[in-house]
């Protein structure tokens, strides 16, 4: 039995506030093997990122470590400042979660990189300009010299976290440690990126440290996973047997909260009303974009290309897409949150474009949104009861302040909470409550139709589960009609009758929702499906994350004909200048000349 | 997340609670308001009156005996008085043209930003002009207009003042109306007014208090400037400004004439600062609520 090249003994991790001591991370012990992958599963506050900052010592000031964390026979904890510097960057490396935001925006991408490789590998100016396109090569940059000089600005989030992994691997780190590295990117780009990581550890022989929440991430790229709890490790095993015989009832709750694309385990409302509640025909937003010359007309991004939807009483339309395919847009443009430059929509046979800023207000009631984050749709100065309040002072301002009180208090306990939490403010509650809350402030009107924009997508794993389960049962109890948007696709099936696929402003495929998971017909659906990862190991690693390659072209220049040509496994010359139409097929609507 | 108090969270009690929990709030509360009261009370706490002047004590250092508690100036006037009456000046000037930025540049940033495009072209071109206008001709133009006037001051200062505050809500505004809380009270047909009223000044609170506790001191170092010029408070009547620059010039033979003045100017700039600190960690409910 070789050394480990890691081992953590007991390690500590906790914080001094305001009220008191948090113990972040509780005994926690572990070891990793030269290239071998161990993911660290949890959902946000078990303690999994301080567990790794406190290597990095990347932890603030108030923070108190205890334990050893032996990296090939040193200690990382008992290190100095300066120490540590030389070990960080050289020894292990680390990718954080998003791309953006851990890239310096003032310098190119070749004088970041360069930085690292002079300061740890002693290069020069040149050599270390050509070591850092060999990596960019090896993480399959395309035109690496154009990229370069580029700002990270320039680049899409897949392409920045590619840029983030080759600076990571510039000094052949021992250890990578790999924080959420694919949790702000799409499904499509996720894959790629993963299956990256997977290569790059072959080829560098890196030891891989993958923080994460999602079980499916876990499934395909790890050989250990070790479950964490409230900082505390629960459970710690190979892949295989965990997702097999899950031993703690922990990791077996957040294995069956797990969202699976191939079983439903969901009831849905079975809508029995056929009146349209909501249409839209050939809506089309244009944005204007300033141009970076001086005096030159502005762009016109169009982010909705002619949408057209349908949606009865009762019934859920699920929307999925990429970022940047306008899933958002169609949000707001539905209900008339932005102003749309052509098409219509119709609430319950009403236009909206025609009604005045009176009659439009009016009609609010009757449609309402859920946001994505859940605490920033709260306004933080009101307090919970005046926010369930405010729609009632909108709409209905002769009632009493106390029935005002009681109807919020009889909505907050539909949602799941209890009417003594009204005095408090929106920051006291967790993500998934503010969540609920947002769903009751929405309920407040009394609405037919709700738009939900990724309601879900910045909630634990275990939380989303809960609240697309409370929306399902709403949905029953209100006949609502439900417009859901999420780049999940697992989730969007659990909910969704229909689904509509967006790609670049446009519809491309829309069917039932068992039809367009069992029988996909436009490539990027199947491409999008393929990318969604398997909570099973064995499945997911057979499978490997191949999915589309490639970024989502610029909106501000959609491609001619079909907007998928540049990514499409079977584009043929004439999907490049035709622009296929949406046409039904089978039981689906799909927009592709080659399907069939 | 713990209960801190399950009912009574009116913001008002919480933030005097929580204002009043920092030491550092408190004693600047309390040196504010002992500084207050003695411009109030100047009156009786001194035989002597702000234009007497005690021949038998010109330039006379401070004593119990004569009653001149911080002594005398060139003329013989009674320094403690008078200081006391320039605070009365100098606050009063510093609050109220204050207020008037305060009031006019939250609202007029504030509906600048959320309402956008031209309106918001209009409104902040107007500032920019505003801005190009030189203050002292300003000034002068008022003087000469509305002849010498201590609220012409006030409006002075206030007219000039609002335009940085009114910049910076603006600014704030226009990063705030893209916040999805905004967008859900569009969404749930919360007029325009209202929606600036109840979910956008409240959350500039921060900034503004912050602005208005650098504007304060700001305020009353200007009108010491006009009052230099010749332009603001006319003697006999005096402010701590005027008070400063008199006592500058008798510096060193009568070193005091500038100390206790300048000492009183420079506690109530501190209090200020403290206070404005205090009151913006104490509106936020964040933070005052305690843990969470």
């Amino acid at each position: 039995m070789t050394m480990p090249l890691l081992e953590l003994k007991s390690l500590n991790v906790s914080f001094a506030g305001r009220d008191g001591i948090t113990r972040a991370v509780k005994d926690l012990s572990y070891t990793l093997k030269t290239s071998e992958t161990l993911g660290i599963v949890g959902e946000s506050g078990s303690g999994k990122t301080q567990s790794v900052m406190s290597l990095m010592g990347l932890l603030p000031h108030n923070a108190t470590v205890s334990g050893k964390a032996m990296l090939n026979g040193t200690d990382l904890l008992a290190l100095s400042q300066s120490e540590l510097n030389r070990v960080r960057g050289k020894d292990i490396a680390m990718v954080f979660q998003d791309p953006m935001t851990s890239l310096n925006p003032h310098l190119t991408v070749g004088a970041q990189m360069s930085l690292v490789a002079r300061r740890h590998l002693g290069k020069s100016k040149r050599d270390a300009l050509a070591e850092c396109r060999l990596m960019l090569e090896a993480v399959r940059i395309p035109e690496v010299a154009k990229r370069m000089t580029q700002y990270p600005h320039e680049l899409s989030g897949g392409m920045r976290q590619r840029v983030m992994i080759a600076t990571a691997l510039l000094c052949k780190p021992k250890l990578l440690i790999a924080d959420e590295p694919t949790t702000a990117l799409d499904v499509t780009v996720q894959a790629q990126i993963l299956e990256l990581m997977c290569e790059l550890q072959t080829d560098f022989a890196t030891a891989i440290l993958l923080i994460t929440h999602d079980m499916g991430v876990v499934a395909g790229t790890c050989d250990r996973v070790l479950v964490m709890s409230k900082g505390e490790c629960v459970e710690e095993n190979f892949v295989e047997p965990l997702f097999a015989t899950p031993q703690h009832p922990y990791t077996r709750a957040l294995l069956a909260a797990v969202p699976r694309l191939n079983e439903v385990n969901t009831e849905l409302n079975q809508p029995t009303d056929t009146a349209q509640r909501l249409e839209a025909r050939g809506l089309e937003v244009t944005y204007s974009v300033d141009s970076k010359r001086f005096l030159a007309a502005a762009h016109q991004l169009k982010a909705l290309r002619g949408v057209d939807l349908n949606l009865i009483a009762g019934e859920t339309l699920g929307v999925v897409g990429e970022s940047g395919c306008g899933k958002s847009t169609l949000a707001r443009a539905v209900l008339n949150l932005i102003p749309s430059s052509a098409g219509d929509v119709l609430l319950m046979g009403e236009s909206l474009q025609k009604l005045t800023t009176k009659q439009l207000r009016a009609m609010r009631s009757d449609m309402q949104i859920i946001f994505q984050d859940p605490l920033a749709s709260l306004n933080p100065r009101m307090t919970i009861a005046d926010i369930l309040c405010e729609p009632l002072d909108t709409y209905h301002p002769n009632l009493s302040r106390a029935e005002k009180l009681r109807r919020a208090s009889i909505m907050i306990e539909k949602v799941g909470l209890s009417p003594e939490q009204l005095t408090r403010y929106p920051h006291e509650f967790s993500g998934g409550q503010c969540q609920r809350i947002g769903i009751a402030r929405a309920l407040m009107f009394e609405p037919k139709l709700i738009v939900c924009d990724e309601p879900v997508s910045a909630l634990d794993v275990s939380v989303q589960a809960k609240v697309v389960q409370l929306l399902i049962e709403l949905q029953k109890e209100l006949n609502l009609s439900l417009v859901f948007i999420a780049h999940d696709l697992a989730v969007v099936r659990q909910i969704s009758h229909r689904v509509m696929v967006m790609y670049l402003g446009k519809v491309v495929e829309l069917a039932d929702r068992d039809e367009i998971y069992s029988s996909p017909r436009h490539p990027y659906t199947r491409a999008l499906i393929s990318a969604v990862p398997i909570p099973d190991p064995k499945i997911q690693q057979s499978l490997g994350f191949a999915a589309i390659s490639g970024d989502l072209p610029s909106p501000l220049h959609p491609p001619a004909g079909c907007a998928f040509c540049t990514r499409c496994p079977l584009a043929e010359p004439r999907c490049a200048n035709e622009e296929p139409p949406l046409r039904a097929v089978g039981r689906s609507m799909v927009a592709c000349h080659l399907a069939d | 997340m713990t209960g801190v108090s399950q009912q009574g969270h009116s913001l008002f009690r919480i933030a005097m609670r929580s204002l009043l929990s920092s030491k550092a709030t408190t004693t600047a509360l309390a040196l504010m308001a002992i500084v207050v009261l003695l411009t109030l009370a100047a009156p009786l706490l001194s035989p002597w009156d702000i234009d007497s002047t005690d021949w038998d004590n010109v330039a006379t250092s401070p004593s119990i005996e004569t009653a001149h508690y911080f002594g005398t100036d060139d003329v013989g006037r009674d320094i403690f008085v008078r200081t006391l009456y320039g605070g009365r000046i100098s606050l009063l000037v510093g609050l109220s043209a204050t207020m008037v930025s305060l009031v006019i540049g939250v609202f007029w940033g504030a509906i600048a930003g959320y309402a956008g495009g031209r309106t918001d072209q209009l409104m902040m071109r107007f500032v920019d002009v505003m801005y190009a206008m030189p203050f002292m001709f300003f000034v002068i133009l008022l003087m000469v207009f509305f002849g010498r006037n201590i609220f012409l001051i006030f409006v002075a200062v206030g007219a000039v003042n609002w335009l940085d505050m009114a910049r910076i809500v603006r600014g704030q505004t226009l990063s705030m109306k893209h916040r999805e809380f905004v967008e859900a009270a569009r969404a749930g047909g919360v007029s325009n007014l209202n929606i600036i009223r109840r979910h956008i000044i409240p959350n500039l609170l921060g900034v503004v208090i912050v602005y208005v506790t650098l504007t304060i001191p700001q305020v009353i170092l200007v009108e010491s400037f006009l009052s230099f010029l010749g332009l603001g408070v006319q003697e006999p009547m005096t402010s701590w400004g005027a008070l400063v620059n008199d006592g500058a010039a008798l510096m060193e033979s009568a070193p005091w004439t500038l100390f206790f003045p300048a000492l009183f100017l420079a506690a109530t700039l501190f209090c200020f600062n403290f206070i404005g600190d205090g009151l913006r960690d104490a509106l936020d409910p964040r933070d005052s609520a305690g843990e969470s």
